[in-house]
């Protein structure tokens, strides 16, 4: 299911460096015409319908188009994806419209501690089994 | 043919940069981000150097960059030994049973992790429902390490709300590599869009000293040095000609960037394979690839061929496979319910539907009888939106193409179907590397164990995640505790060895130009024909990979001959493997985008070497349902209940192949 950017919606991402899709795509796949300043998708059938370049892309310029090799046209999926939980909207190729919310996550963006509260190592340890944080478990 | 060079007479020297830690790790996926937050922690108070080097962006990397509806191993309430016994069911009968009891009884701290680091698990609500990881936090449900009830969907799964999964995953393993940068001063040790390509082997003849790899963002070319390295990368996708070949092509079941890199990271160092010729080919959501689990466990749905038998209970099919695959046949795991789901397939009474609307109404029904009609359908309302959920959180394209087929579940049956294969070492398959045990748990035999828990056989070579063989069924959660695991040991390693100064054997520019060969070959040659996509002097790496997808698919039991291949098979497919290995010099790219498809596309090719000469080693159909020996169609216990050991030679281009015994450690 290739992602596609509308031509209107996208701004490049104002001439950064990188564009928010060319930064987060896992495959490599959201480059940017920099004559346009326009993204695309550089290789489609490589596409894994992740949606990530939708999800982060400021001015909501991308979708995802069915792949054509099975997909009927007439459908769309669309995420908004807040701080704590992303919104789908669903429309099926007859008209029918779902909305699901779901939560994604608990904390804070960017409040991870990874070390507070968790005990230093004890080297006396290392070599036996357990990690930093607990001792393996016993049956 | 003649071989190609690289002098940089064609193509700019691109900038070389040496980077020097104490560890590195290659991968940024689960158990990479396992491995970052274990080591630094114990790296820190030596002072030891931490690098972590990630092809995409860690925050979506790797196989849980869509997200999961699910976490597939948490031990909870069971019993670690009985989780060793289910792996060993499902991957028929071998499995290093030392790595996967060391897994489960270390798994769940990561877990907890997750939950504290702000996954949304889901919990049992007080009327016995599941209710979603925010509800539960408002309604103060303890969380899993203070007892809290998850919600199973199978003895070993829990759901979450997955969507962002691997962005908090990431967060922390990002947090704990700024503490080590801030400890150490290195500015930095974290890479994104890096490439490693090649291992880069001491002077001493043994070590691994490093690794090489370039940025797909710059010319820039980066040499890693290090004392340690942890080989935490992806199994190997779109090796064999997938069902769907045209814009479909990307829509594999695992990633599709997953390019089997570690595999031929591991193979150049010369690590030894083991289960090589495992493979694994899930029975999916037709197309879409959408997930199966939540409704056969969660839903109760049940599959059933078009004209609505079961084919499990088959009596032809089953005592078929019985006199075929004797016992094992009896366990009806994942590969035997694949083969029986083929056997109904290929007799012609396909399409297999899964029975979602029935599943609907049957919970329907259960909830206006418990709840009454009103609180009934409210549930109802809340099931269905699991259900979507499950597509949602982590193949999107499933519910688009429900959408666009005009499919609800409650009215309309699916069609499940068995994909193309896929090797990989986390989920339901286990090939990969042969790496050491633990070593304490009672009953382990000497030959599972040499000093350091998950090390290679090449010293200071480690490996977690996908690349771990005969220990599948660790899932997101299993693969961040193996990176756990392998950077305690990898720790370990490095202060062992106060006195080893990594020295590559390979200059910096010798790397180079290794890598930029294909950048040199195409700017040599560009402009001979007059469109430079047609050219007889070099091979695109979309063209190398459609021929690999060919090969491996017509000659290795890709699904055009229904999974089925021989001897004879083999062994044609290899010659034509050879060559195409040969043409992998003439690899060209225009840009560093191509040069990312080249460097894929030759691991995928040596992936699948790996593969193809592993099934031809054992002579016997250990994995039905997964691939066929049609000369070999049985279980054959007496000649190969072991483990099938590998070694690739990359300087003389040669195969050294054994037999490793089996140990029962847990009967």
């Amino acid at each position: 299911m290739p992602s596609f950017v509308i031509t209107e919606k996208c701004d490049g991402c104002k001439a950064q460096d990188k564009t928010a899709c060319q930064y987060i795509c896992p495959h490599d796949l959201m480059t940017l015409d920099r004559e346009k300043m326009k993204a695309y998708n550089q290789e489609p059938e490589q596409c894994w319908e992740c949606f990530n370049c939708v999800k982060i892309c400021p001015t909501q310029a991308i979708e995802v188009r069915g792949y054509s090799d099975f997909v009927p046209l007439g459908s769309s999926t669309i995420p908004l994806r807040g701080t704590d939980s992303i919104m789908w909207t669903i429309k099926f190729r007859n008209g029918i419209l779902k909305r699901f919310k779901f939560p994604i996550r608990t904390t804070a963006e960017g409040s991870v501690d990874p070390y507070a509260g968790k005990p230093e190592p004890d080297f006396a340890t290392l070599k036996q089994p357990g990690l930093f944080t607990a001792a393996a478990r016993k049956e | 043919m003649e071989k190609e060079t690289c002098t940089f007479s064609f193509c700019k020297k691109p900038e070389v940069t040496e980077v020097a830690c104490d560890l590195l790790i290659m991968g940024g996926g689960m158990a990479g981000c396992g491995a970052a937050f274990e080591a630094c922690r114990w790296a820190n108070a030596k002072g030891l150097k931490v690098v972590m080097v990630d092809k995409a962006a860690t925050d979506r990397s790797g196989a849980v960059a869509m997200g999961l509806s699910a976490i597939n191993t948490y031990v909870g309430e069971n019993k670690v030994a009985d989780y060793v016994k289910y792996v060993r069911n499902d991957l028929m009968g071998i499995i290093r049973e030392d790595l996967v009891f060391d897994l489960g009884r270390l798994v769940d701290d990561s877990v907890h992790l997750f939950e504290e680091w702000g996954l949304p698990i889901w919990k049992k609500g007080d009327d016995g429902f599941s209710i979603d990881g925010h509800e539960a936090k408002e309604k103060g449900k303890p969380m899993l390490k203070d007892g809290g009830t998850p919600v199973r969907s199978g003895k070993w799964q829990i759901m979450i709300n997955g969507e962002s999964y691997k962005v908090v995953v990431a967060e922390a393993a990002k947090k704990a590599l700024q503490t080590n940068r801030e400890k150490t001063g290195m500015a930095q040790n974290h890479f994104e869009r890096v490439l490693i390509t090649t291992p880069l082997m001491d002077v001493n003849g043994k070590n691994v000293a490093g690794a090489a790899g370039f940025s797909v963002r710059e010319n820039k070319i980066y040499a890693f040095k290090a004392k340690a390295i942890i080989n935490a990368t992806a199994g190997a996708v779109n090796c064999f000609r997938p069902r769907s070949v045209g814009e479909g092509m990307g829509r594999t079941w695992y990633p599709v960037m997953s390019a089997g890199s570690g595999y031929a990271f591991g193979m150049l160092a010369g690590a030894e394979l083991t289960l090589m010729e495992n493979r694994f080919v899930p029975a999916r959501f037709k197309d879409g690839y959408g997930p199966v689990g939540a409704w056969f466990l969660f839903f109760k749905a049940k599959a059933t061929d078009s004209l609505g038998n079961d084919y499990c209970a088959d009596k032809e099919y089953f005592d078929d496979a019985v006199a075929r695959y004797g016992d094992y046949a009896k366990g009806l795991g994942t590969a035997i319910r694949n083969h029986l789901m083929m056997r109904a397939m290929r007799d012609g009474r396909g399409p297999i539907l899964m029975q979602t609307p029935a599943a609907m109404e049957a919970l329907g029904k259960a909830f206006k009888e418990k709840l009454g009609d009103k609180e009934g359908a409210k549930k109802m309302k809340h099931l269905e939106a699991e259900a979507w959920e499950d597509f949602l959180d982590m193949a999107i394209g499933q519910a688009s193409l429900w959408a666009a087929s005009n499919v609800e579940p409650d009215k309309v049956v699916s069609e499940i179907m068995p994909t193309e294969p896929y090797l990989l070492g986390s989920h339901a398959g286990c090939a990969g590397f042969w790496v050491s045990g633990p070593g304490d748990i009672p009953g382990t035999p000497a030959h599972y164990t040499w000093g350091y828990n998950r090390m290679s056989t090449v010293p200071g070579l480690f490996m977690a995640g996908d690349v771990v063989g005969a220990s599948g069924h660790k899932f997101s959660s299993g693969s961040h505790a193996e990176g756990r695991i392998a950077a305690k040991a990898a720790i370990a390693f490095i202060l062992d060895h106060p006195d080893y100064k990594p020295t590559p054997k390979k200059s910096p520019d010798e790397v180079a130009a290794e890598i930029y060969l294909p950048f040199e070959i195409y700017e040599k040659y560009k402009t001979y024909t007059t469109a430079p996509d047609i050219n007889p002097n070099y091979i695109s790496g979309k063209a190398l990979q459609a021929r690999l997808m060919k090969i491996a698919d017509e000659y290795f039991g890709g699904v055009s001959t229904w999974y089925m291949t021989s001897k004879t098979m083999l062994e044609e497919g290899l010659k034509k493997l050879e060559l195409l290995k040969e043409d992998a010099g003439k690899m060209a790219a225009k840009d560093l985008h191509e040069l990312l498809r080249c460097n894929e596309n030759y691991h995928r090719i040596l992936s699948v070497e790996a593969h193809a000469r592993h099934i031809l080693f054992r002579e016997e159909s250990r994995y039905p349902g997964y691939y066929y020996r049609g000369d070999h169609n049985k279980i054959d216990d007496v000649n190969w209940k072991c483990f099938t050991n590998s070694k690739y030679d990359a300087a003389t281009n040669k195969w050294e192949f054994k037999k490793v015994p089996y140990v029962t450690m847990f009967p």
